[in-house]
């Protein structure tokens, strides 16, 4: 038995190892390809390290930056949409018992599973009508699409713990709807928001087909940019974008690592990511 | 201020843009692919559009492609993203390393890691390169193709990279809120270690395994950008064609791109069925 144990331990950590290289490997390559010099075939590694993919990445002329903060905007702008939209549709979900409800929560949860190409080609055909194809704007409308319906599961989520018995409190002793608002229900439902906003702008950031699509080539976004230089073969240029492009995850991840258990319900939106 | 109107006034504004835009959308992509627009002077419907999409080889090679892509991705990343959330449940050197990392990668966007694979898989790329340092090949063609390939290897090797967290974390929530009770239970009842596994704790977490791969079979049927960096140019997947198609010179393709993009809506919703079906059963979270 105890033979057993000590086998059951050794396979667990070798297991264990294995996954971890498996986790990190994609990304190795294209770290080292950021800083690359000359990394032919059959080279291990590169010949020489340098630093001009990154440079060339980092100035006006390649675009990465302007990319960058179009991609920062759009994702920024879509968030607070679907947290002004989310917030108050999470409440009547999470706080009534309604006919229908069934229906509009089946009706929320189909954007998230149904994918964007099925729903794009068709939306692009009316844009274009109304002249929201190729515009910022209209990037920003389809990216709700992914965006909002995750907000609101979020949301739902929350304000099914919330008890709203303090609001009426909190009038009775005078307070004002807004101060009420301020006092009472913003502190008990910021973390939910935070971290539903967080992931939502991660869903953003990383959509490609709905931005191609209504964008059609001239918004280009970081993950446009980062396809195209991958497309074309220019592998360190490819590294450094790539590197630009993971780091906000890395941010938002630092923050909120505690929250992303599959518990809370936030992980559901990760499908999208 | 009644209950009723203030769940209109709550939901009205999240209904009409996911109305609006979603349904909106599908319903549109539906009319055009019977070629039926009134608003453009297209007053006919035919289904010619259907015809053309079903009688093509090209359709049911890229269809056949697209769903091997999605059950193999999805059944190898539920099998070993449950194998690894019963690792993660023990106390071992190195857990939370994988914690972190699961997490890492559940925040990584899919298309960074279709390069990182092709830059592993590809005939050039690190793994052919330990092969030639290891003598096993002399150059580049000699590597097995295993990115631009006709059994989708690359796409499958990337998703089932994603996707393993995407399950394991929900899985682990489960396990976690399942406790070790019952296994206790069954164990103390004379059931082995497997027998315990198979018979109490798999039908356990059943339904979470069922309601997390729907997701992960409906996103990687429905994927554009990884078939397109790491797949084979014929026959490509399924979204891939249909976005060809729809940015073809010949217009007159269009109809037949809104056919495509009905076929993978339509397999989604059945994907929708199946996920209410099982996430109802599932510890709700």
């Amino acid at each position: 038995m105890e033979h057993e144990t000590l086998l059951l331990r050794r396979f667990r950590v070798l297991t264990g190892a294995l996954l971890i290289v498996w986790l990190v490997l994609p990304l190795v390559p294209l770290a080292i390809w950021s800083f690359a010099r000359g990394w032919y075939f059959p080279d291990i590694l590169p010949k020489g390290w340098t630093l001009k993919a990154w440079a060339y990445a980092l100035s006006d002329t390649s675009g990465v930056l302007d990319s960058l903060g179009l991609t920062l905007w759009i994702a920024f702008v879509a968030t607070a949409l679907s947290i002004l939209i989310g917030v108050p549709a999470g409440r009547a979900l999470g706080l009534y018992r309604f006919r229908g409800k069934q229906m509009v929560e089946l009706i929320i949860l189909a954007p998230v599973i149904v994918p964007g190409i099925a729903v794009v080609l068709g939306i692009h055909s009316v844009f274009i009508r109304l002249g929201l194809t190729n515009t910022v704007f209209g990037v920003i409308l389809v990216h709700l699409i992914p965006t909002l319906p995750y907000m609101v599961l979020v949301m739902s989520g929350i304000f099914s713990n919330y008890d709203p018995a303090f609001e009426a409190q909190a009038r009775s002793l005078g307070a004002g709807p807004v101060q009420t608002f301020r006092y009472v229900t913003l502190p008990a439902i910021l973390p939910g928001i935070i971290v539903g906003g967080l992931f939502a702008f991660l869903v953003s950031w990383s959509q490609y087909i709905m931005t191609l699509t209504i964008g059609g080539g001239r918004v280009v976004t970081l993950p446009l940019l980062l396809f195209n230089f991958a497309a074309s073969g220019r592998n360190d240029i490819t590294g450094a974008i790539g590197m630009i492009y993971i780091l906000p995850g890395v941010l938002i991840l630092l923050v909120t690592a505690r929250h992303l258990s599959g518990r809370s319900g936030a992980v559901g939106g990760f499908g999208r990511v | 201020m009644s209950d009723r109107l203030k769940i209109v006034l709550l939901l009205g504004p999240a209904m009409v843009i996911i109305v609006g835009l979603f349904f909106g959308g599908l319903a549109i992509g539906l009319l055009r692919s019977f070629n039926y627009m009134p608003v453009i002077g297209l007053t006919e419907p035919n289904v010619n559009a259907y015809v053309a999409v079903f009688t093509s080889r090209e359709f049911y090679l890229s269809f056949l492609l697209t769903f091997h892509i999605a059950f193999t991705s999805t059944v190898i990343s539920s099998v070993l993203a449950v194998a690894a959330a019963l690792l993660l449940r023990r106390q071992f050197f190195g857990r939370a390393v994988i914690n972190f990392l699961f997490q890492l990668n559940l925040t990584v966007p899919h298309l960074v890691g279709a390069i990182g694979i092709l830059y592993l898989f590809s005939q050039s790329g690190s793994f052919a390169r330990l092969a030639a340092e290891w003598g096993m090949i002399a150059r580049p063609s000699e590597f097995p193709a295993l990115v631009f390939d006709p059994y989708a290897i690359g796409i499958i090797l990337q998703y089932v990279w994603k996707e393993i967290p995407f399950i394991g974390v929900i899985v682990l929530a489960n396990l976690q809120a399942l406790g070790e009770d019952y296994e206790a239970v069954a164990r103390s009842l004379g059931a082995t270690r497997w027998q315990a596994f198979r018979h109490v704790l798999l039908p356990l977490i059943f339904p979470g395994v069922l309601s997390a791969s729907v997701m992960v079979f409906a996103f990687t049927f429905g994927a554009y950008e990884i078939p397109a960096i790491l797949g084979a140019n014929f026959p490509a997947a399924l979204p891939v064609l249909a976005y060809r198609k729809y940015t073809d010179v010949d217009l007159a393709a269009r109809p037949e791109a809104m056919a495509m993009a009905t076929v993978i809506a339509v397999l989604s919703a059945v994907m929708i069925l199946l996920y209410l079906r099982y996430s109802r059963r599932s510890i709700r979270g």
